[in-house]
């Protein structure tokens, strides 16, 4: 059992009392609420005649269902626009604060949470989407949830939970040019598997980490899901304070200073007990890339793809169907394959530095004739400060599309959705069969820059052979 | 309410790692309630874009009113969609058996009253073969025996610890419970930092 690590902390500190059950009724520091996973949750408390127990913890948002390219209401898309009545309604209802359509502060709530302040280190943080494990970026425990437990949250700032185990994953040494926190993680579910995780919290650690920004580590800690792990997390340090410093929910004055005693006190000790550690180096990870229906069916972008029979048996079955929907071949290669959609977005990757990154690839250069390219911002602020530096400029030049912030291509709940057989190289996480929105759409996971380059050539490509150049006309 | 066995015919569906967004496509969330979900479950596996039913084993004629289903390994993987069990639940399955769940699913099920218990790879692989076969079987799920009774046979289950006692002591749903606690709430309040001004308190 662990002892001493940032989880067990933060756990005890926030353990209301042991269930009848033996679960854990656990105290949530932060509720974060979108417009899909909330409706039938604020109707249960109408009937049970309940109130939002702590309204000042509970932050609302809309991304899912939102349009990105016509915002203006009501929204074209008739069952959209219910919804977002139903939002507006309940948090006024609920006296709940909500950053709407039109708010500066709309975005991912995977990405306002932290741009806002809002997400501190010490939390625990609960949101009806998977990818809450995005909050663990700094040092919090974010839980992800269904809607009969955002009834629970809503209605008692309380999760009724069974304490997770806690494997240490440790990265030692930087990462090569031109790969990625997004290969990073990939590697990483590729390696445990994408049910590896199931009872765990990942801590991750080692100096590949350390040395990363906090937009990195969140697109880590967003995947740690993927994995099978409900949360990731990494100990807050001098990086994270300074991220938090000056937003817009944080601390201020002697109450910041404050704050950091506290923080630096919630990290896991030296001395630690880990119920399992995992060593990786960084210096061995590669380009990664999904080939499959599952995150975890990766390879690095120069291997061929695996043969069946190699492959361990409980994965077979799985492949074997992968293969059929994604039209791929044992033994073939990824690099090269023609693409029709290329999507930069998603909570794991449209934070600014994503969009940065991707624009050196692209600045001068056009996309491929009959590719569509889109470029989503994660939240208004991350567009607002990309227009400013011209980032849009140089992406729309170059034939991208420059959207409104939402989750747009990462699940087909909204306007924009893939057609028919159409094969999109994406920034998002997941590859799942009609993820998309299209029952016959093929997903290509990667990190931004090597969707950049995929819309460029028209095909999938290795980044680094253009990284080099990049940097070097950078310098 | 206490849920201490479940029976009833079976359905089976072979294949790992079945995510939910195969079992409720994301479009059909849309709705702000869960009454026509048991509509949407496996749509997209189920029917063609002409909605001609395709082979699956929610169209097959002899699983048709089984209320128990038979998976395989990480059911439920992916998005945390309550609207997956609740189309499972809607379309009439009121427990499930396999080798291994997604951990959100999991709680996902419990808050919804239904049972998911496990047995090896082996145990399952029979069990599917055997319902296959002979679709008309009547299984007796016991959650107190821990075990699954067909035709004379008995596979012995695993449950989740906690998620049994909720089930037999009626406690699955724990809202309530939770909220009574509003003593120890405030108390917990007291003591977390970020809530007090990040004053710490021993
Ligand atoms: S961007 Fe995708 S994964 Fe993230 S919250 Fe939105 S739909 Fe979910």
């Amino acid at each position: 059992m662990s002892e001493n690590t940032l989880f067990d902390k933060i756990w005890n500190q926030h353990t209301v009392k042991e269930l009848p059950t033996g679960q854990t009724q656990l105290f949530i520091g932060l509720h974060l609420v979108h417009e899909v996973t909330s409706p039938q949750a604020f109707q249960m408390l109408r009937e049970n005649n309940w109130q939002v127990s702590f309204p000042e913890r509970t932050f609302a948002t809309a991304d899912h269902i939102v349009p990105t390219n016509n915002q203006t209401r009501p929204f074209q898309d008739p069952l959209a626009e219910t919804m977002m009545n139903e939002l507006e309604k309940n948090v006024k209802e609920f006296g709940v604060k909500l950053f709407g359509i039109g708010n500066q502060n709309q975005g991912i709530v995977h990405v306002i949470g932290p741009e806002l302040g809002l997400t501190q280190p010490g939390m625990t943080i609960a949101c009806g989407d998977s990818h809450t494990s995005t909050h663990g970026a700094f040092g919090s425990l974010g839980f992800g949830i269904g809607t009969s437990q955002v009834r629970d949250v809503l209605a008692t700032q309380c999760l009724a939970m069974n304490k997770l185990k806690v494997r240490k994953i440790e990265v030692k040494e930087k990462l090569s040019l031109g790969v990625y926190a997004k290969d990073l993680i990939l590697n990483i579910i590729h390696e445990l598997g994408i049910n590896g995780g199931k009872g765990f919290a990942y801590e991750y650690c080692g100096n590949a980490i350390e040395q990363m920004n906090m937009e990195e580590r969140m697109t880590i800690c967003n995947m740690s899901i993927e994995g099978g792990a409900l949360i990731g997390y990494v100990n807050p340090d001098q990086t994270t304070f300074k991220y938090i410093q000056g937003r817009k929910f944080a601390p201020t004055g002697k109450k910041f200073d404050l704050a950091i005693q506290y923080w630096k006190s919630i990290c896991s000790e030296k001395s630690a007990k880990y119920d399992d550690k995992i060593k990786m180096n960084g210096k061995d990870i590669e380009p990664m890339i999904t080939w499959g229906i599952n995150p975890g069916q990766s390879i690095k972008i120069n291997q061929k793809l695996p043969i069946i029979v190699d492959l361990p048996e409980q994965q077979q079955e799985s492949a074997k169907l992968a293969y059929t929907h994604m039209n791929l071949e044992e033994g073939q290669k990824m690099e090269g394959l023609k693409i029709n959609v290329a999507f930069i977005g998603s909570c794991t990757n449209s934070r600014i530095t994503d969009l940065r990154e991707a624009a050196k690839f692209v600045n001068g250069k056009k996309i491929a004739k009959n590719v569509q390219g889109l470029v989503v911002p994660g939240s208004v602020a991350v567009k607002l400060q990309a227009e400013k530096e011209e980032l849009d400029v140089i992406f729309k030049k170059a034939g991208f599309e420059w959207r409104n912030a939402g989750c747009s291509l990462c699940l087909g709940m909204n306007t924009d959705k893939l057609k028919g057989t159409e094969l999109c190289a994406s920034s998002s996480n997941r590859n799942f069969i009609g993820r998309q929105g299209s029952p016959k759409g093929k997903t290509v996971l990667m990190s931004p820059a090597m969707v950049a380059i995929a819309a460029i050539q028209g095909q999938i490509a290795d980044v680094r052979k253009y990284a080099k150049e990049i940097t070097q006309a950078i310098n | 309410m206490k849920i201490t066995e479940i029976k009833g015919h079976a359905i089976v569906l072979p294949g790992n790692d079945i995510d939910t967004d195969r079992i409720i496509p994301a479009r059909y969330l849309k709705e702000i309630t869960f009454t026509n979900m048991g509509n949407y479950v496996f749509f997209d596996e189920r029917f063609d874009e002409q909605k001609n039913k395709k082979e699956h084993s929610f169209n097959v004629p002899k699983f048709k009113g089984a209320n128990i289903l038979i998976v395989q390994k990480n059911f439920g993987c992916g998005s945390s969609r309550e609207h997956a069990v609740h189309a499972l639940q809607k379309f009439g399955i009121q427990c499930i058996i396999g080798e291994s769940f997604a951990g959100i699913f999991e709680t996902n099920c419990l808050n919804l009253g239904i049972p998911i218990v496990t047995a090896g790879q082996a145990e399952i692989e029979t069990l599917m073969k055997f319902i296959e076969k002979f679709p008309e079987t009547k299984l007796k799920i016991s959650l107190i025996e821990k075990n699954i009774q067909f035709t004379g046979n008995q596979i012995s289950l695993k449950i989740n610890e906690s998620s049994q006692k909720a089930f037999l002591t009626g406690t699955w749903n724990s809202t309530q419970i939770m909220k009574e606690n509003q003593k120890e709430i405030q108390k917990t309040v007291q003591k977390i930092p970020y809530l007090n001004g990040f004053i710490q308190k021993v």
